[in-house]
């Protein structure tokens, strides 16, 4: 597995960050695999791959920080997770949906789509948006995409 | 150049050359595999069992990884002895190699007792294996009744696998209670329950006392029929070669936090490895798939002269069943705080002012956060405890840990 210094990761400031939920709803519609927003999302039930978290005080959003010593890629039972140019992936087609994951994650960053199927970021470069569609869509930029000292 | 050698060829041998290579491209590693399969996903035989997986799907690496590692592997092979003054593996067919370095990870066996009659019953098998998820694939039919013996994750998964393939199915264990080492009385009442909605009987507190060759004769009396016994009592760590070499052994090969064995450039890691548990302080063998990656890993780089530890083992398992999952992390020690639903459980037990472990059923959301809690030994007093009795969040941490676990802003 190649190191992963200067890979953009997603970040967020929860100064700014209002609490509207806007990036959940651009996720799930960037990775519906539709054109169309409205067909993608109303009355639907959302699978996000990022959530907003906080209290009655603040807010932010968390998604996977592709860490440079994924736990859950080394702790997949399915070998279904897997680091490509610093970039944590799933194989959908490889997961059974044992939450293994879910168990080692320190960030909750993980959960299951509507079949069970784990799904997590993959910073859009898997769907059409090509870019984080969490960050552009946020109106406060509250969610920023750049290059910063690694995580662990 | 160095040699390498590695005795058995699932998770933790992976994970060993993977270790290696990161530290050596160039020394050489022989790996020595009593199945004759390339390493795969052993928790997954189940879910071929279950038509979940595909032989192919089930391959932990991609078909030019020992290609890749430049590892030669010797199908088919056993390792008979270790000389560790002469530093040769002895195998079968007179055949011995030389290493530098060598890692155990030869994973465990099944653990059969010595039932009275068992010679009579012509179909039955284990559940460790690909090999024994095969012969069983072979054995059944929707016509066969099937008896598990053994209740534990091992004998579940099988039921699981099995449900909707054959006639019946019926789980014995001597233990009072379903998944006894992960689970208390209540929780394992829960998961039994939804076991047995969907038709697969249960028989505690009993065992099998005789067999006939379709007939188990209980202890409590009671007579089971069935065409095929799975036979998922335990299992015991593969130590008799370490031993024999004079390595100290407990329940597993005991190592330490380099995963180096009693005797030097001699490593163990995976399932016949006994590491220490941080949530208990006490060594254990934590035969689990993450820990064998952890732990394999670890031996890798250090048996190529890197310098890694793993410290921070601790037992947990996530299971479903059918929909309903199980998490359990660390140890049930301490003070009990709990919420429950009528279809879930979220147990978190605390002591000397940290998270010490949990089990959730059914609510098994970001469970990931506790886990990381009870490793990191977080202080609880540094966290809004409150606010994760609830639920597990990263809200419930200080504004200054959160920035330092999402590396800047936040």
């Amino acid at each position: 597995m190649r190191g992963n210094k200067d890979m953009k990761r997603v970040y967020v400031n929860e100064e700014w960050c209002l609490g509207c939920h806007l990036c959940e709803y651009n996720c799930a519609y960037a990775n519906s695999g539709l054109k169309d927003m409205v067909l993608a999302l109303k009355g639907k039930p959302l699978f996000p791959r990022i959530h907003i978290e906080g209290d009655e005080r603040i807010s932010y959003a968390v998604s996977c920080r592709h860490c440079s010593d994924p736990l859950c890629v080394k702790s997949c039972i399915a070998g279904a997770l897997y680091m490509e140019e610093g970039v944590i992936r799933i194989n959908q087609e490889r997961c059974i949906g044992c939450f293994t994951c879910v168990l080692v994650c320190p960030y909750g960053a993980l959960s299951p789509n509507a079949d069970g199927v784990m799904q997590k970021c993959e910073l859009c470069l898997q769907n059409s948006a090509g870019e984080p569609a969490c960050v552009k869509g946020c109106p406060n930029r509250a969610i920023v995409y750049e290059e910063r000292e690694a995580v662990k | 150049m160095k040699h390498y050698v590695i005795i058995g060829n699932g998770i933790a041998s992976a994970a060993c050359m993977e270790g290696i290579r990161s530290a050596d491209p160039c020394g050489s590693v022989t790996v020595i595999s009593e199945e004759r399969h390339p390493v795969y996903c052993r928790p997954l035989i189940s879910y071929y069992l279950q038509g979940k997986t595909t032989l192919e799907k089930m391959l932990y690496r991609d078909p030019d990884f020992y290609e890749r590692m430049d590892a030669n592997v010797l199908y088919g092979r056993k390792a008979l002895l270790i000389d560790p003054e002469n530093k040769l593996v002895q195998l079968d067919q007179d055949e011995s190699i030389p290493y530098d370095t060598l890692c155990i990870a030869s994973g465990s066996s099944p653990f059969v007792p010595p039932f009275e009659g068992l010679d009579k019953v012509k179909k039955k098998h284990s559940f460790m294996t690909l090999d024994d998820a095969l012969a069983i694939d072979r054995d059944i039919s929707s016509e066969t009744r099937v008896l598990i013996v053994g209740a534990g994750l091992i004998g579940l998964k099988c039921a699981e696998g099995l449900y909707g393939r054959v006639k019946s199915l019926t789980v014995c264990d001597l233990a009072p209670r379903i998944l006894s080492s992960i689970l208390d009385e209540e929780c394992a009442a829960l998961m039994q329950r939804h076991l047995e909605e969907k038709g697969i009987s249960f028989l505690l507190s009993d065992t099998a006392v005789r067999f006939e060759e379709n007939e188990a004769e209980m202890k409590s009396g009671v007579c089971v029929p069935f065409d095929l016994l799975i036979l998922a009592v335990g299992v015991r760590a593969n130590s008799g070669a370490a031993k024999d070499a004079g390595i100290d052994v407990n329940r597993g090969i005991l190592v330490n936090e380099f995963m180096e064995s009693s005797l030097p450039g001699i490593y163990a890691a995976g399932d016949c490895a006994e590491g220490m548990d941080i949530s208990e302080g006490r060594k254990k063998v934590l035969a689990i798939l993450p820990n064998a990656y952890f732990q394999g890993f670890t031996a890798g780089v250090n048996m190529a002269g890197g310098k890694k530890t793993f410290d921070q083992g601790i037992p947990m398992n996530s299971i479903g069943f059918f929909g309903l999952h199980a998490m359990t992390a660390g140890s049930c020690v301490g003070e009990l705080y709990e919420e429950k639903t009528a279809n879930s459980i979220r147990r978190l037990f605390t002591k000397d002012g940290l998270l010490k472990g949990y089990i959730l059923i059914g609510c098994e959301d970001r469970a990931g956060i506790y886990t990381a809690m009870i490793r990191e030994k977080t202080p609880l007093s540094s966290v809004n405890f409150e606010m994760l009795k609830k639920a597990a969040r990263t809200a419930a941490f200080s504004p200054q840990d959160r920035r330092k676990k999402f590396g800047g802003m936040v």
